[in-house]
């Protein structure tokens, strides 16, 4: 199989403005991975799935990771005058200082696609996309159209990380409920108190009781019990 | 107030077609559309799964699997806990097959920190996930068989085989299905004499039980009219959905992971690939025999020699284990399909990501292609065909 740089190149070379990144994997297993970019990335899939060399014409498994937004603190060597007493004179001295300064790295939600060849019998290729943001800008283009087997897992993700993935045929939550409201995969997502509430139209019903039995209590006539 | 919400799935699809998309079919005439929800608690959805099903009389125009019944979150709970303590959930994804579960999760973090299985944990792997496999596809034919009606009988023949081989599971790991017996690195216990002789035995009784169960069923004539060319999956469909398992070699695609992949100490053993001709329900079903008796062929060969030695890699850490920052994706031939674990470590002791992916329900991309223009009786058949179990669909 070709290596990470040589399926690259080729990728670059038969698609003219596709921006590819190598994603490198420090840990023993060594497979690293390709970064598409959002405009691209229908192309590039088809490319790689009709390509005779790599021919990946199967996608094993579809992911989301989330990476939230991070609060790194490092330390920054400024340099700055300082007045100083040396020798008994005092002098105007410049003195570098390390100093500890705070940095918010925004967070992002993200695809992994795992690719092989049924025909060839290689593999793994990796492919992520990244979406802009966690909340408002979390579109991506589906590869379903490439390979079906992304409809499940591209409904899985939009479910439980909230992906909006344009292009895919019939996007509704897979495992939670339609009425669900968040998405559980979400490092920040906070769990409720009561799993089972759900609201009814009984919930009015019960309002409407509460609200005549606190009026019939206020202004109870003369004579009755509560008037007394 | 709540939004009325709908029972059916098919008000909110949206229609498109394209050559990897399921046909549009329409009614014959101007007949009125029958909308059935099959599940959640249809006796052949073995366990909590719903098919909503639109019928032009007996004829399936469309068909939309409903998911989520079981879903308990199991990616969540395993990314909150250590790497270790995931091991026992991993039994309940696919509860006939907790031995494979547990190999390709222990073979991803293998892959993730670099340790090595010793040569004797690698042919007690071997032993007990081509154990794994023979019961899991008898009684997946068990299943299937009673679905198309014969209540009770083959499945039961196929439990007396499958309970043999859970007396072995049970008497080394000490749970006949929850066996949380892999570990990084190795296994947990050390198997005895007494217990390869007990294999030894129970592997000879395999053949007779697979020929008795093959003379039952194979040539018989309900099995044939119901079975055969119905269900049909193109080979190219399969590839494009992520088939795999005994479904994708059912429709004649040469794809064995043993063989690819050569994981554990596979290369060493002699075994062939059945492969289907037509795609079809009895190919399936064909495919799953055949295997069995492959599967056969691995254990005589595994257990001629089993290599002496420890089974844990000596290096390999239980306590304070954290993995080097890094992700890696493994994967094995599970009995159902590629049963593959997707982890990334952040250096902590828990998985900063752990997934599944679960071949049984990435078998069910193409439910609806296979089922459309049946008849309902038939799709009960076609699933049962498919092999899934809902803990792993819906984790």
């Amino acid at each position: 199989m070709k290596t990470i740089e040589e399926i690259m190149a080729a990728i670059e070379a038969a698609i003219p403005g596709a921006q590819v990144e190598i994603v490198p994997n420090p840990s023993p297993s060594a497979q690293h991975s390709l970064r598409l970019d959002h405009g691209h990335a229908m192309q590039v899939a088809e490319f790689l799935r009709d390509d005779a060399d790599l021919a990946l014409d199967f996608l094993s498994n579809v992911t989301g990771v989330d990476w939230p937004d991070k609060e790194i603190t490092e330390k920054v060597k400024v340099t700055r005058t300082v007045t100083k007493t040396v020798e008994g004179i005092e002098q105007q001295v410049e003195e570098t200082v390390e100093e500890p300064r705070k940095r918010t790295e925004p967070g992002c939600l993200e695809a992994v696609y795992h690719l092989f060849s049924m025909s060839k019998k290689h593999g793994p290729v990796i492919l992520r996309m990244r979406t802009a943001n966690r909340t408002d800008q979390v579109e991506m283009p589906s590869l379903t159209p490439i390979w079906r087997a992304a409809e499940f897992q591209e409904r899985e993700i939009f479910d439980l990380y909230g992906i909006v993935f344009s292009g895919h045929p019939d996007l509704r939550r897979l495992l939670m409920w339609d009425e669900f409201k968040d998405h559980p995969m979400r490092r920040d997502y906070v769990d409720p108190d009561d799993y089972e509430y759900e609201p009814t139209p009984h919930d009015s019903v019960l309002a409407r009781a509460a609200a005549h039995k606190a009026a019939t209590e206020c202004i109870a006539p003369e004579g009755t019990v509560a008037g007394k | 107030m709540t939004t009325p919400t709908t029972s059916s799935a098919f008000l909110r699809e949206k229609k498109e077609e394209g050559w990897n998309r399921p046909p549009i079919m329409e009614p014959d005439g101007e007949a009125e559309l029958l909308e059935v929800a099959m599940g959640p608690h249809h006796p052949s959805t073995h366990g909590v799964f719903r098919m909503d099903v639109a019928l032009d009389g007996e004829r399936v125009i469309r068909l939309k699997p409903v998911f989520g019944y079981l879903h308990r979150n199991h990616e969540k709970i395993a990314e909150g806990t250590s790497f270790l303590a995931s091991m026992p959930y991993t039994d309940r994804l696919d509860y006939f097959c907790s031995l494979t579960n547990n190999w390709a999760y222990a073979l991803a973090v293998e892959k993730l920190t670099g340790q090595e299985v010793p040569e004797r944990a690698e042919h007690i792997r071997v032993l007990l996930a081509e154990f794994t496999r023979i019961q899991n596809h008898a009684s997946a034919i068990g299943f299937l068989i009673q679905e198309m009606g014969a209540s009770g009988t083959p499945l039961m023949y196929a439990f007396k085989a499958r309970e043999k081989i859970l007396d072995l599971f049970e008497s080394l790991t000490g749970s006949r299905m929850m066996c949380n017996y892999m570990r990084f690195g190795g296994c947990r216990v050390d198997i005895t004499p007494a217990w390869i002789d007990a294999a030894r035995k129970v592997v000879a009784g395999l053949p007779g039980f697979v020929d008795e169960f093959e003379n039952l069923l194979s040539g018989n004539e309900i099995l044939m009219a119901r079975c055969q060319g119905i269900g049909i999956l193109r080979p190219e469909l399969a590839i494009n959905a992520g088939v795999t398992g005994p479904m994708l070699r059912g429709s004649g695609v040469n794809y064995d992971i043993r063989k690819v992949d050569h994981y554990g100490i596979y290369d060493r053993f002699q075994f062939r690939v059945p492969l289907g001709d037509h795609g079809d329900v009895f190919d399936r079903y064909m495919v799953r025999i055949l295997e069995m008796r492959e599967s056969i062929g691995i254990l005589n060969q595994a257990l001629k020699e089993i290599p002496g030695g420890p089974i844990m890699d000596p290096k390999s850490k239980i306590r304070g284990f954290r993995p080097k920052s890094g992700e890696a994706y493994g994967r094995i031939e599970a009995p159902k399909g590629e049963l593959g674990f997707y982890l990334i470590s952040d250096g902590g002791p828990n998985p900063y990501r752990y997934r599944v992916r679960p071949p049984s329900l990435i078998n069910l991309t193409v439910l609806e292609d296979m089922c459309l223009g049946t008849n309902i009786a038939d799709v009960v058949l076609i699933f049962g065909s498919v092999d899934i179990v809902l803990g792993e669909v819906d984790r």
